[in-house]
């Protein structure tokens, strides 16, 4: 069976917003544009998110550790990005109460059902 | 309004009137930047570059910017092929960008031909959750123990039927897919969904075939009653934009 055109029949559909957060931040193309404090930020930002929307110990405990090679994730690597995360919020001056604010916020918004649909045209 | 410009991705093929009326990141109208066959898609960069970078500190905001970007990628991949590009990647004018595309054109060219003619599918299996038997208070300590001990082993024992199940799931998706990107699995209690995130990955699929690949991931799903699917997508191709992308699993 062929689609001719397979973004006019199915648009995006039961994604959440975990799932553009992962391709927006860890995926798409990385070039560095001329705002540097920004790349830096978005590194930073990228690892927050991976902290808090990555699932690694049940994973792990399967024997599926494709990220071993991943700095980011290796446990060496978290505890090392765990603390590079509050070096971060201490650097931005965010109190722990702010955070936890945040992350209900996040769970909120990442277990919403139903999000606006974008249109394709 | 500012000079600098936020770059969504690039594209090939694409008219000013295709890319009319769409809006991006704060209301900004999107337009293209041109440099022979290749096109970016940009719009005018939040002005206040402190206070975007704030912003994207507050996860209500992010999610904001995050949609803001995806939706431009999104409505331009229904048109032509692109190269998503990252999160509030932002030059100094529009020369600049037209400078990138000059000097990266052919690392582009390369990327929007492997690309031509694909869409990202996703693809997440999770375990059932089921609740492990309750450990009895036992008159001897030795039936307890034993108790423990079976119940550690069935854990063991899900995990690895869980872990064979995606690998058939993932091989037989595999050699239908062009390329396939292993995404790290979701914290689904933050999800509010139910079992455990076991795989969570992305397929390119020629375009021409994705009913034939979800109809697949879908077939191959009744067969795994330990595991329950979920597709999404069409993406555009986010997970496939590194220029020498190979199978990352």
């Amino acid at each position: 069976m062929t689609d001719s055109n397979p973004w006019a029949t199915s648009q995006r559909s039961g994604s959440n917003l975990a799932d553009v957060l992962e391709r927006v931040l860890d995926k798409g193309l990385v070039i560095a544009g001329d705002v540097k404090i920004c790349l830096l930020d978005i590194e930073l930002l990228t690892i927050k998110i991976r902290l808090l929307v990555a699932s690694v110990d049940k994973a792990r405990e399967m024997g599926i550790d494709w990220w071993e090679h991943d700095p980011s994730l290796s446990s060496r690597g978290q505890r090392q990005l765990e603390a590079e995360n509050k070096q971060l919020r201490q650097r931005l001056g965010l109190p722990e109460r702010q955070l936890e604010a945040e992350n209900e916020q996040l769970r909120q918004r990442l277990s919403a059902p139903e999000r606006p649909k974008e249109v394709p045209s | 309004m500012t000079a600098s410009r936020y770059v969504y991705a690039i594209g090939r093929a694409l008219e000013p009137a295709d890319l009319a009326g769409l809006v991006g990141i704060d209301g900004a109208e999107v337009h293209p930047i041109a440099h022979r066959d290749l096109v970016a898609v940009v719009s005018a960069a939040p002005a206040d570059e402190a206070a975007l970078r704030a912003r994207l500190e507050r996860l209500d905001e992010l999610a904001v910017v995050a949609e803001a970007h995806h939706a431009v990628v999104a409505a331009v991949a229904t048109q032509t092929v692109v190269v998503p590009f990252r999160l509030a990647t932002i030059y100094r004018d529009e020369q600049r960008v037209g400078e990138v595309l000059h000097e990266r054109y052919a690392e582009f060219s390369a990327l929007l031909d492997r690309l031509t003619g694909t869409v990202e599918v996703g693809v997440k299996l999770y375990a059932e959750d089921r609740a492990p038997a309750p450990v009895t208070p036992s008159a001897s300590g030795r039936a307890y123990l034993q108790q423990l001990s079976q119940r550690h082993r069935r854990r063991d024992e899900k995990w690895q039927h869980a872990a064979a199940a995606v690998e058939r799931v993932d091989s037989s998706l595999g050699a239908l897919a062009l390329d396939r990107s292993r995404h790290r699995p979701q914290a689904a209690q933050l999800l509010g969904v139910a079992g455990d995130n076991v795989l969570n990955a992305a397929y390119l699929v020629p375009a021409g075939r994705l009913t034939e690949f979800t109809d697949l991931a879908h077939r191959l799903a009744r067969d795994e009653p330990a595991l329950r699917l979920e597709v999404t997508g069409p993406w555009a191709p986010y997970s496939f934009t590194e220029p020498d992308h190979g199978d990352r699993s």
